[in-house]
C-alpha cells in the first residue's frame, strides 16, 4: 500500500496503480478458475489431437465422412445465419418501429431459444416438421421432406440462432436518431432510398455481429439438431454428432482431431468476418 | 440537478416522417408473425399438446416417475453448483477487469468468452480427454476411487464450462459503466475493502447480477450436448432432465418424453417472465448504463 501513490519508474508495468484494494484476490480467483475449467481442458484437447500423429490426423481429417459432416455443419450454420440476418432484421425493425397489439409478447418471445433447453426444441421441431406434423404435412404432397433431412438441420439452426441477430440489431436500430431520416425526407429522398441508403448502413455492423454470434452458436449446436436430422452418415450427420460417435467407439484421438478441425475452422471464419466488420466500420465511419 | 425543459415545439405526427406505407407495415408484421409462429410458437405449443395427448393421468405418471424425480434433483443440484461458481467467478472477474487497468485485459475478456464459441459436445469431450479412462488424469484418479467422468463431478464441470461467461458478461460492462468514484469515496472515508464491496458495489450491480444468474440457471438446467457426452446415461443416477427426455424419446415413449419436456418448457417460460420483470424493475439503471 505504501507505494500505491508513487509512479513506478519502470515503463513496463503489469498494472496501473489504483486506490481500490482486492486486485490480487479478484485476479487470483479469475485466473485460477479460468485456467482449471477452460484453458487446461482445452490444452488437453490440443495435446490429444496432436498426439494422434500426422498420418492418422491426415486420414481422419480427409475421410469422406468427416468432410461430409463438417460441410453440413458449416454449410447449414452459414445458411441459417443468413436466413436469420434477413428475418432478424425484419423482426427487430417491426419491434422497434411499429406499434401493434401483442408487440411486447413478441419481443419477450424472441428470447425463447435462449431459454428453451435444446433437447426440448429438438423434439418439438421434429414433431412439427415431420411428415405427419403441422408444417411437414403441408410439404408432404410436394414430396418435400423437412425432418430427417439436411433441411431439418437448417430448421433447427434457424431456431437456435434467431435471438442473436434480433438482440444485436434491436438496440442499434432504436438508437438511430430520427433527425437524419427527417433530413433525408426534406432533401427529397424516397422512403425506400432512406431505408436502404441511410438506415441499413447504420445497422450493418450490428447485423454482422449478430451473424457471427448466430453462426458460432449454430455450427456447434447438437441438442436441437440430432432429433430432427435423421443422422444418416454422409447425408444428415453433423460434425458434433460425429465426435460423439467416435467417443462412443472409444476413438478418443479421432474425436479430438474432428473437434480441433471444427474449432480451427470456426475461429478462422469468425476472425475473417470480424475483419469484414472492422472494415465496414472504417468505411462507413464509426457508428 | 433540476433540469428545466423548454417547451417542445409540436412535432409532426410520427406517422408522417420515417414510416413505411401502411400496406408495407401490415405485410412486415404478418411476415414476423408467420416466422415466429413457425419457429417459436408452434414448437412451444406442440410440447404441451403432445405432453397431454394421452390425458392427465399418464402425464402425472411420467413426471412423478422415480427416474424423472431423480433427474429433477440432479438437474437442480448441478444448476445450483454451476450458478454458485458463476457468481463467484463473475464478481471476481468483473472487480478485476472493471476496477483496475492492467496489461492483457482484452485477451482476458476474450478468454472468458471463449466457451461461447465452442460446441457443447467439445465442452464435454475435453473433460473426457482429461478425466476419462484413457485421459491424462483419469487412471490416476480412478486408482484412488475418484470418478469424474460418467459421474456427478463430470456433469458439473461440463455445465460450469458451458455457462462459464454468463454472469461475468453481464457484470463487466455494467460495472465499467458505473465507474469507481463511489467506491473510492467510501474507501477514503474509512470503509474497509469488503465493506465497500458489499455496501456499494454489490447493490449497484444487483440487476446485472440477477440477470446473469437467470440466464446461467436456464442454460445450466437445459444443457444437453456437453452433459450427454460426460454423463454415461446411468438411468436415475447420471441423467439430468434433458437427458431423461432424450432417453424416453428414443424408447419411442413420446408422450412421456414430452411430459418431462413440458416441465423444461415451463422453466423456459418462467425464465422469460422473470427476465421481462427484471428489465422492467431495473429499467432506470439499465437506461443509465447504456
Amino acid at each position: 500500500m505504501m507505494k500505491a501513490g508513487i509512479p513506478s519508474p519502470l515503463a513496463l508495468r503489469l498494472r496501473e496503480p489504483a486506490i481500490l484494494p482486492g486486485f490480487g484476490l479478484a485476479m487470483g480467483i479469475t485466473l485460477t478458475l479460468l485456467l482449471l475449467i477452460v484453458l487446461l481442458p482445452l490444452i488437453a484437447l490440443v495435446v490429444k489431437a496432436a498426439g494422434a500423429g500426422p498420418a492418422d490426423i491426415l486420414a481422419i481429417a480427409t475421410s469422406p465422412r468427416t468432410l461430409a459432416a463438417l460441410k453440413l455443419s458449416f454449410g447449414a450454420a452459414l445458411l441459417a445465419a443468413c436466413v436469420n440476418v434477413v428475418f432478424g432484421l425484419i423482426i427487430a425493425w417491426v419491434l422497434v418501429r411499429y406499434e401493434f397489439p401483442g408487440r411486447r409478447i413478441l419481443d419477450a418471445a424472441v428470447d425463447l431459444p435462449f431459454a428453451l433447453p435444446t433437447a426440448v426444441a429438438g423434439i418439438a421441431l421434429t414433431a412439427i416438421y415431420a411428415q405427419n406434423g403441422w408444417v411437414g404435412r403441408l410439404f408432404a404432397p410436394y414430396d418435400i421432406k423437412i425432418a430427417y433431412t439436411p433441411l431439418g438441420v437448417l430448421v433447427a439452426l434457424i431456431f437456435i440462432g434467431l435471438p442473436f441477430v434480433v438482440r444485436s440489431v434491436q438496440p442499434v436500430l432504436a438508437d438511430i436518431e430520427r433527425d437524419i431520416e427527417e433530413a433525408a425526407v426534406l432533401l427529397g429522398a424516397s422512403r425506400a432510398r432512406i431505408v436502404f441508403r441511410v438506415v441499413l448502413p447504420l445497422v450493418f455492423p450490428s447485423l454482422i455481429t449478430g451473424f457471427v454470434l448466430a453462426f458460432a452458436r449454430a455450427v456447434g449446436e447438437y441438442g436441437s439438431v440430432i432429433f430432427i436430422a435423421g443422422n444418416v452418415p454422409m447425408m444428415s450427420e453433423i460434425a458434433p454428432l460425429l465426435i460423439v460417435i467416435k467417443l462412443e467407439q472409444f476413438d478418443y484421438a479421432g474425436a479430438a482431431v474432428v473437434a480441433m478441425m471444427m474449432l480451427l475452422a470456426s475461429f478462422v471464419l469468425i476472425f475473417l468476418i470480424n475483419g469484414l466488420q472492422a472494415w465496414s466500420r472504417r468505411r462507413l465511419g464509426d457508428v | 440537478m433540476s433540469e428545466q425543459r423548454p417547451a417542445t415545439p409540436p412535432l409532426p405526427p410520427r406517422e408522417r416522417v420515417g414510416q413505411e406505407h401502411r400496406l408495407i407495415r401490415a405485410v412486415l408484421i404478418v411476415v414476423v408473425l408467420a416466422f415466429l409462429s413457425l419457429f417459436l410458437f408452434m414448437p412451444l405449443a406442440t410440447v404441451f399438446i403432445e405432453a397431454l395427448s394421452r390425458g392427465v393421468m399418464p402425464y402425472r405418471a411420467a413426471i412423478l416417475d422415480a427416474d424423472a424425480l431423480a433427474a429433477m434433483r440432479l438437474t437442480g443440484l448441478v444448476a445450483l453448483v454451476a450458478v454458485s461458481v458463476n457468481v463467484v467467478f463473475g464478481l471476481a472477474a468483473s472487480w478485476a477487469i472493471a476496477r483496475f487497468d492492467f496489461r492483457g485485459k482484452n485477451l482476458l475478456i476474450s478468454l472468458i468468452d471463449l466457451p461461447l464459441s465452442i460446441s457443447p459436445v467439445i465442452s464435454g469431450l475435453i473433460y473426457i480427454l482429461l478425466f476419462g479412462a484413457q485421459g491424462l488424469f483419469g487412471p490416476w484418479l480412478k486408482a484412488r476411487g475418484f470418478e469424474v467422468v460418467f459421474a456427478l463431478p463430470g456433469i458439473v464441470l461440463a455445465t460450469v464450462f458451458v455457462t462459464f461467461p454468463y454472469v461475468a458478461r453481464e457484470l463487466i460492462p455494467h460495472m465499467q459503466s458505473q465507474g469507481k468514484a463511489d467506491e473510492e469515496a467510501a474507501l477514503s472515508l474509512g470503509a474497509s475493502g469488503w465493506r465497500v464491496f458489499f455496501r456499494i458495489t454489490l447493490p449497484n450491480v444487483t440487476w446485472s447480477l440477477l440477470y446473469g444468474v437467470l440466464l446461467c440457471n436456464a442454460r445450466a438446467m437445459g444443457e444437453f450436448g456437453a452433459v450427454s457426452v460426460v454423463s454415461g446415461r446411468i438411468r436415475g443416477v447420471t441423467t439430468t432432465l434433458p437427458l431423461h427426455v432424450e432417453i424416453l424419446y428414443n424408447e419411442y415413449n413420446a408422450p412421456a418424453a414430452f411430459a418431462v419436456a413440458s416441465l423444461l418448457a415451463l422453466l423456459a417460460l418462467v425464465t422469460l417472465a422473470l427476465k421481462v420483470a427484471l428489465e422492467w424493475r431495473y429499467r432506470e439503471e439499465r437506461a443509465l448504463s447504456r
